[in-house]
């Protein structure tokens, strides 16, 4: 099992979060994984990106075209981290619009949840949903009960179940 | 029984292994990307089986000088920092290639190729090339672990200092990483003086130099760290890769990407210097063409000196630059004449970063430049360099500059006709105490008139908030004396000081005012503010603080003040209604910009 995978933000958006569980998950299914993340001055507000390969790999980094998965948490990124993904690479963003991609105003959806950076397992859900990532439900729901401070586990669970049941 | 594997930031691997390896004294000055690292060995600490002292020092030549001198006591000692800190620490860090240490000492260097948060892209395996320090160049997490026991052991057969330099890429990159039990060394505290050494004299520096000589030469021999070999299968014959750091890492994922693997032989250098010359010897003989993959500088090309070398000093690899799995595509390609990659799309800018929303340094910077909008601001590295979003920043240049730049170009100015622009130097509290003490010194006694704001948020904020000297905790939230900032102000010989929360428009006007009408007076000379308010970072700032539900009314004028003047993140302009808009997800409720609108548009309303 091999998959490339882009985490799209700016900072403060919970892109570091995601991609944690995210590696997590690999690493409690026993799968290698290696991530690289933006840290320092990027994440006052500026754009950010994570990218994590799960399997038998070297480096972290991504080459432009061979992105399985991108997960998007800032549609404006889109022109900035499209070259990353695979022609036939699966697309997912937290969008108002429509367009492009799987698309899910998942930052409403975390809104309404009470925060608006829960949006980032809103998109998880969705793309556990859309089968389009390695794992499934409960690898997620492990690797977020074991990463999320105890007081914000239920509310960071929540937001991962409204993007599963999101779209259907 | 199995080791127990855990999800390690590179960083996190490095203070992990340190423990692991039995390190007594850890001294770092925080810096992107090597702050995580000692804040590892803090959040570890419980796993030390012997007693552990842990610091974030004032600075890094502090730092390097505290870990040193535990290593005479036959101790093991690490000094961390980033790249550009080494240059702070070089003094000391070059004399100890001479007299050499004691107990295992290393000093771990993040470099910061790109650069992604750095004011240059310096590669420390020069410098060590330069200082003749041994240094190790991880191309992992895992490995950056790995390297730690091993390297300690180095350090002490040859009572050497020896440099491990990860970079942005290793230091921020997760990787499943075995942990084991950390050893037990059961050493005392043992100085034995020795002034030949430990305080040598110019007479007995030609035999240290030549003792520094003699065992770079047996480092260079060492066979746990030659170059390790991935062998092709002779289907390119007489061509080599040589590789280090990620850069191997990338060049590995990339040759299996393209059906490459294992088809040429492809050595990976552990220790970039001293490289082995039986080695260069070795490639010389064995191969026509070598591609040379290395950050940031050529410091293995240089040694290897390869007439069939395709590098950095060739032109066959970019000299500028990470070597990104792209970048090194191209190269390869070029090197192999395979088909060139994809045509890419031009590369777009994303959102560049900003002050936070709430961050009291933006109120400042927006008033320092409403007063004098002629000013000449020189600032420094930190968070606040973002104050060059708002036209308040000038000039950047390192660590405590900006005190003596503003002090230069106050006397280049003074001396044409005695006119002179208002300077006003920002610097932060972290930064101050780093270096700003023996600039604001000399500014004073050279008469120097010119306003220094100090932008005390009670933190290193920029790198995520580690102790600074005035708020009286060290490392892991430990209690300790704090040393406030208004004294040391007014003991460099300061006769202007005043504090004011920035967040008060106003006053912080009213002060820069006055401080403007005392340099420009007879007696006057450099005047000192400091602008108080914590980091909105910090969780007590923000429940210390009201927050009120800010919105923009339909009389806004659309003038674009609030969003560029002003910049802060939650505010944008609404292009088809020609106005501006709260973006209340980012919005922490401050209220800082009301008085940034000419129209009173922004309004502010308790939260319900």
């Amino acid at each position: 099992m091999k998959q490339q995978i882009i985490v799209s933000g700016i900072g403060g958006q919970g892109v570091l979060f995601l991609t944690r569980v995210i590696a997590q998950v690999a690493v409690n299914t026993g799968i290698p994984v290696l991530t690289s993340e933006t840290h320092g001055m990027a994440q006052r507000g500026g754009t950010v990106l994570s990218t994590i390969k799960v399997g038998n790999f070297a480096s972290p980094l991504v080459r432009t075209g061979q992105a399985d998965l991108g997960l998007l948490l800032w549609e404006a990124n889109l022109p900035v981290h499209q070259s990353l993904l695979k022609a036939d690479g699966k697309l997912l963003l937290n969008a108002e619009n429509t367009g492009e991609g799987i698309r899910i105003d998942a930052a409403k959806i975390a809104r309404d949840l009470g925060n608006a950076v829960l949006l980032n397992l809103v998109l998880l859900g969705l793309a556990v949903q859309k089968q389009v990532l390695f794992c499934g439900i409960e690898d997620c729901e492990t690797a977020i009960k074991q990463l999320a401070p105890a007081r914000f586990v239920e509310q960071n669970l929540a937001a991962f179940h409204k993007g599963l049941d999101s779209n259907k | 029984m199995k080791n127990q594997i855990e999800l390690l930031m590179g960083n996190e691997a490095i203070g992990q292994g340190l423990i692991e390896a039995g390190c007594q004294v850890a001294a770092a000055y925080p810096g992107t990307p090597s702050t995580e690292i000692l804040q590892a060995v803090i959040d570890r600490q419980e796993q030390a089986v012997e007693p552990l002292h842990i610091e974030w020092s004032v600075n890094e030549k502090i730092a390097f000088e505290v870990a040193l001198a535990a290593s005479y006591t036959g101790k093991r000692s690490v000094a961390v920092m980033k790249q550009v800190g080494l240059n702070v620490a070089a003094d000391p860090f070059m004399r100890t290639a001479y007299i050499g240490i004691k107990g295992g000492m290393l000093t771990i260097v993040a470099d910061d190729p790109g650069p992604h948060s750095s004011q240059n892209e310096q590669d420390t395996r020069l410098f060590c090339l330069q200082a003749r320090v041994p240094v190790l160049d991880p191309s992992s997490p895992a490995e950056a672990k790995a390297m730690i026991q091993p390297a300690f052991e180095l350090s002490e057969k040859y009572e050497t200092n020896i440099v491990l330099r990860p970079t942005t890429r290793i230091c921020h990159s997760r990787q499943n990483v075995s942990l084991e039990k950390p050893i037990e060394l059961k050493r005392q505290a043992d100085f034995e003086p020795n002034p030949t050494r430990w305080a040598a004299t110019p007479a007995f520096l030609p035999q240290l130099h030549r003792n520094l000589n003699r065992h770079l030469e047996e480092i260079a021999l060492e066979p746990a760290w030659q170059p390790r070999l991935l062998s092709g299968n002779e289907s390119q014959p007489r061509t080599a890769f040589i590789a280090s750091g990620i850069a191997y890492s990338n060049l590995v994922d990339l040759l299996e990407e393209l059906g490459l693997d294992h088809t040429i032989d492809l050595y990976q250098v552990l220790m970039p210097y001293p490289l082995n010359p039986d080695f260069c010897k070795l490639m010389q003989k064995k191969y026509d063409r070598v591609l040379i993959l290395e950050e940031t500088y050529p410091v293995i090309e240089l040694q290897l000196a390869h007439p069939g070398a395709v590098g950095k000093q060739t032109g066959g690899v970019p000299r500028e630059g990470e070597l990104t799995p792209d970048v090194i595509h191209q190269a390869l390609a070029d090197f192999l004449q395979l088909a060139p990659p994809a045509e890419k799309p031009a590369a777009r800018r994303g959102q560049r970063p900003s002050l936070c929303p709430g961050c009291s340094h933006r109120t400042a910077f927006y008033t320092i430049k409403k007063c004098f909008p002629k000013g000449i601001f020189p600032s420094d590295i930190g968070c606040y360099t973002l104050g060059m979003n708002l036209g308040a920043v000038h000039t950047v240049h390192c660590m405590g500059a900006c005190i003596s730049q503003g002090a230069g170009f106050y006397q280049a100015y003074q001396q044409d006709d005695g006119q002179f622009p208002t300077i006003v130097v920002t610097i932060g509290d972290s930064t101050f105490f780093h270096a700003g003490i023996p600039a604001l010194i000399n500014a004073v006694i050279q008469q120097t008139r010119m306003i220094v704001v100090i932008l005390d948020n009670a933190t290193a904020a920029m790198t995520g908030g580690q102790p600074v000297p005035h708020m009286g905790v060290a490392a892991g939230n430990k209690p300790t004396k704090a040393i406030a900032i208004e004294p040391l102000v007014k003991a460099s010989g300061v006769e202007f000081l005043e504090t004011c929360n920035p967040y008060d428009h106003e006053r912080f006007e009213a002060l820069l005012k006055q401080a403007d009408s005392y340099i420009r007076s007879p007696e006057g000379g450099v005047a000192v503010l400091i602008a108080r308010h914590g980091c909105i970072m910090d969780p007590a700032t923000r429940k210390a603080q009201k927050s009120f539900t800010v919105t923009i009314q339909d009389n806004c004028i659309g003038c674009e003040k609030c969003t560029s003047a002003f910049e802060c993140p939650a505010l944008s302009m609404d292009r088809t209604r020609n106005i501006a808009v709260v973006d209340q997800d980012r919005c922490i409720g401050c209220g800082t910009c009301i008085p940034v609108c000419p129209v009173a548009a922004i309004i502010k309303e308790e939260k319900s």
